[in-house]
């Protein structure tokens, strides 16, 4: 087995089992740590894609940023309902189902594909590639990502703020 | 190593977190599987840029990636807000709006 297959294999492992994880921990606050451990995994994933630039996002933004604020508003929320979050599931033979049911086709369908066995090989530097596109090809929606953040901002003040 | 595992781990994830969203009670423990659902979508994206060698995927991963980070800071603010005005964290106790 190559390197790459058996870092896939560890990190495809540790992934779902995280993911697993955050959907059945009865401990909210567990849920949330184990959100931070697949987001890290899937960091690695992309590691395994040759995305360094990307790797390194997921986990600034994502495990950083993300994480912080749900524990925030974990925190914040027990505070004011003053009890201890835990949190059961309702419904999980039917929503298994909806689940299986989604994800069948997709497999069937993924292994009839005729998808390419092995990776092209890397030209250039790809961080270099998504700095050129994104201010090139993508400049409009970049741009409006920017009034995109501004929106969420103005809106989750407005949300958050005090009643006068 | 080809595509394909890498497409069926997404899937995997991504139906993870769907029975997440239909199977919580806890409005946080929605988001956390949306969150789930969204990072399987990144991961589809970024195979397929490395497989078809256009870096256009890996852009649009950026994107999904920042308006995720939005997404959740403003949900969270709705939930804080939820939890201010009816006591609860609960969704199905968020029933104003059934006839």
């Amino acid at each position: 087995m190559s390197l790459e297959a058996a870092g896939f294999w560890g990190l495809a492992l540790v992934l779902l089992a995280s993911s697993l994880a955050v959907v059945l921990s009865r401990n909210l606050f567990h849920s949330v740590l184990y959100l931070a451990l697949a987001l890290v995994a899937t960091a690695g994933v992309f590691l395994l894609l040759q995305a360094e630039f990307l790797a390194a996002v997921q986990i600034l933004l994502y495990a950083g940023g993300v994480i912080t604020i749900v524990v925030f508003a974990i925190v914040v929320t027990e505070r004011l309902v003053g009890e201890r979050l835990t949190q059961t599931n309702r419904g999980m033979v039917t929503g298994g189902l909806v689940s299986v049911t989604v994800l069948i086709p997709i497999v069937i369908f993924v292994t009839r594909a005729k998808l390419p066995r092995t990776a092209p090989p890397l030209v250039g530097d790809l961080t270099q590639a998504i700095g050129r596109e994104l201010l090139t090809r993508f400049v409009l929606p970049f741009e409006l990502l920017a009034v995109l953040f501004l929106a969420a901002l103005l809106g989750a003040i407005f949300f958050a703020r005090k009643e006068e | 190593m080809g595509l394909e595992p890498y497409l069926i781990l997404a899937a995997s994830v991504f139906t993870i977190g769907l029975f997440g969203v239909l199977t919580r009670r806890n409005a946080i423990g929605i988001l956390l599987g949306i969150e789930l659902m969204l990072n399987a979508v990144n991961v589809n994206l970024v195979a397929f840029a490395r497989y078809a060698a256009d870096p256009a995927g890996l852009v649009f991963t950026l994107f999904t990636i920042s308006i995720t980070v939005a997404e959740v800071a403003v949900g969270l603010a709705i939930v804080i807000l939820m939890f201010r005005v009816r006591r609860t964290v609960e969704a199905d106790h968020l029933d104003l709006l059934k006839g």
